[in-house]
C-alpha cells in the first residue's frame, strides 16, 4: 500500500501543492488530473523518490521511502514524460537493455513478446529507435510494462502520442496488472476506460 | 522483487554505453584524433631538436591526455539527462555510486584507454627511450581513470546548466592539477634517470581515492540535478 502524508510540493519559490494525503490500495488506480504546470509530474516524481517534498511523506507499506531507497525502487516501475530510450539503439536492445538493468528477465523470446504486445510489429524490432514515430517510442518505453513483476507503476501521461488501438491494449494491461493486486498512479487528461470502483481521481490546481 | 545484483547493474550499464559508444563511432575517434593530431604538432612547431623534445615531451603528453578527457566530459551524463535515462538510471534498485562507476569506466574505455594505448608511439615523435615509454604508458594508465572519476564530479555539478562546458572545466582543472604534475613527474624522472616510482605511488593514491569518493559525490550531484 502506498500512501502520503501531508505531501507538499514546490517548483523555486511557486508551491504547487499542500497537503496532500492519499492512499492507493492494492488493485486501485489513482488518475491524478490539473491544468498544464499544476504539479502533476513533480507529485509523480515525488512518489518515485526523484524529487523530495517541502514537507510531509510518502510512506510505503507503512515505511518512509527515504528510508527504504533501493528496496522501495524494486517496487516500481515509472515512465515518465521523456520516455528513458535511447535512440541510437534497437527497440529490442532498450528494452532488453532495460528489462536486465530491472533485474527481470531479458530475454530475446520475452521482449520480442513485450514488443508485440503493445503494438509494434517485428519490422520495428531491429531499427534504430530514432526512426520510429513518436508514439512508436512511446509503445516502447511502454512494452517495459509487459515485462514487470513489479506492483507500483507510476506513468505520466502515459497515452499522450498513443493511437486509439495503443491505448487500447495499454488500458487491457492496466486492467491485468489491477487484477493481480498491482497499483497504479497515472496522470492523465483523458478518462480511462477502466472500472470505476478501481479509480480514485486527485485534482491538482494552481 | 526483481531487483539486479551488483555485477548485473554495473555489467548492464557499461555494456549499454559501450553498444552507444560503438555506434557513435565518429566521437570515440574524435578524442583519438585530437591527441594524435595536438601531440603531433608540438615535435613539428618547436623543431627536431632532441633535447628539448625530450623536455617538453612528457608534460606535452599529459595536457594532451587531459584536455582530450575534458572534451569527452560532455558526454557523460548530458544524453541520459536529456532522454530520460538517467532518471531510469536513479531508479533501478541498486547504489547509484556503483552505477555511476560503470558509466565512469564505459567513459574511460572509450576516451581513456586509446589515449594509453596510443602513448608509446606519440612518445616516440619526443624521442623518448623505452624505459620512459613504459613509464609514460603506466603513468597514463592510473592519471586516466583517475581524471574521468574527477571530471564526472563535475560533469554531474554542471548537468542542465548553460553554458555547463566552460563551468565544468573551471570546475575540474584545479583538481586536474596534482595528477597533471604526479603524471608528467614520473615520466620527467625517468628521463632525467632519477626513479619515478615516487610519483607513480602519488598517482596510485590519487586514483585510490578518486575510486572512493568520487562516485559517491558524482551520485549525489546527479540526485541534485534530476531534483
Amino acid at each position: 500500500m502506498l500512501q502520503t502524508v501531508a505531501l507538499r510540493g514546490s517548483r523555486g519559490q511557486r508551491q504547487l501543492f499542500s497537503d496532500i494525503s492519499v492512499t492507493v490500495k492494492p488493485g486501485t488506480l489513482l488518475a491524478v488530473a490539473g491544468e498544464n504546470g499544476s504539479g502533476k509530474t513533480s507529485f509523480l516524481r515525488m512518489l518515485c523518490g526523484l524529487l523530495s517534498p517541502d514537507d510531509g511523506a510518502v510512506l510505503w507499506q507503512g515505511k518512509d521511502i527515504r528510508q527504504l531507497k533501493e528496496l522501495y525502487c524494486a517496487q516500481l516501475i515509472y515512465i515518465g514524460h521523456l520516455n528513458g530510450i535511447k535512440d541510437d539503439l534497437t527497440p529490442t536492445e532498450n528494452i532488453k537493455i532495460s528489462a536486465g538493468l530491472a533485474g527481470g528477465d531479458s530475454s530475446s523470446e520475452i521482449v520480442r513478446k513485450a514488443l508485440e504486445a503493445v503494438g509494434l510489429g517485428r519490422s520495428t524490432h531491429t531499427l534504430p529507435t530514432r526512426v520510429l514515430s513518436q508514439g512508436q517510442k512511446r509503445r516502447v518505453a511502454l512494452a517495459r510494462l509487459w515485462l514487470s513483476t513489479r506492483p507500483l507503476w507510476f506513468l505520466d501521461e502515459p497515452f499522450a502520442s498513443l493511437d486509439t488501438l495503443a491505448a487500447t491494449y495499454l488500458t487491457q494491461r492496466l486492467q491485468s496488472h489491477l487484477g493481480n493486486g498491482g497499483m497504479v498512479v497515472v496522470s492523465t487528461h483523458q478518462e480511462i476506460a477502466l472500472p470505476t470502483d478501481s479509480i480514485q481521481h486527485l485534482r491538482l490546481s494552481r | 522483487m526483481s531487483q539486479p545484483s551488483m555485477s548485473e547493474a554495473l555489467g548492464g550499464v557499461v555494456r549499454r554505453d559501450l553498444l552507444l559508444a560503438m555506434r557513435h563511432r565518429s566521437d570515440v575517434a574524435m578524442s583519438v584524433f585530437f591527441v594524435v593530431i595536438v601531440a603531433s604538432l608540438f615535435p613539428l612547431g618547436v623543431g627536431p631538436e632532441a633535447a628539448v623534445l625530450r623536455m617538453i615531451g612528457p608534460g606535452v603528453l599529459w595536457v594532451t591526455a587531459l584536455l582530450a578527457c575534458l572534451l569527452s566530459l560532455g558526454r557523460l551524463f548530458t544524453a541520459d539527462y536529456l532522454d530520460g535515462v538517467l532518471e531510469q538510471t536513479a531508479l533501478i534498485p541498486q547504489s547509484l555510486a556503483v552505477l555511476v562507476i560503470g558509466k565512469v569506466f564505459a567513459h574511460w574505455v572509450v576516451s581513456g584507454l586509446p589515449v594509453v594505448l596510443l602513448s608509446p608511439l606519440l612518445g616516440l615523435q619526443f624521442g623518448l627511450d623505452g624505459v620512459t615509454l613504459g613509464v609514460l604508458t603506466l603513468s597514463l594508465l592510473l592519471g586516466t581513470p583517475t581524471l574521468s572519476m574527477i571530471g564526472a564530479i563535475g560533469a554531474a555539478l554542471t548537468l542542465g546548466l548553460r553554458g555547463s562546458g566552460l563551468l565544468v572545466a573551471l570546475l575540474v582543472l584545479p583538481l586536474f592539477i596534482p595528477v597533471l604534475i604526479f603524471g608528467a613527474g614520473a615520466v620527467t624522472s625517468s628521463v632525467s634517470g632519477i626513479g619515478s616510482e615516487a610519483n607513480l605511488s602519488l598517482l596510485g593514491a590519487c586514483f585510490l581515492l578518486s575510486f572512493a569518493f568520487a562516485p559517491w559525490a558524482t551520485a549525489v550531484a546527479l540526485r541534485i540535478a534530476l531534483e
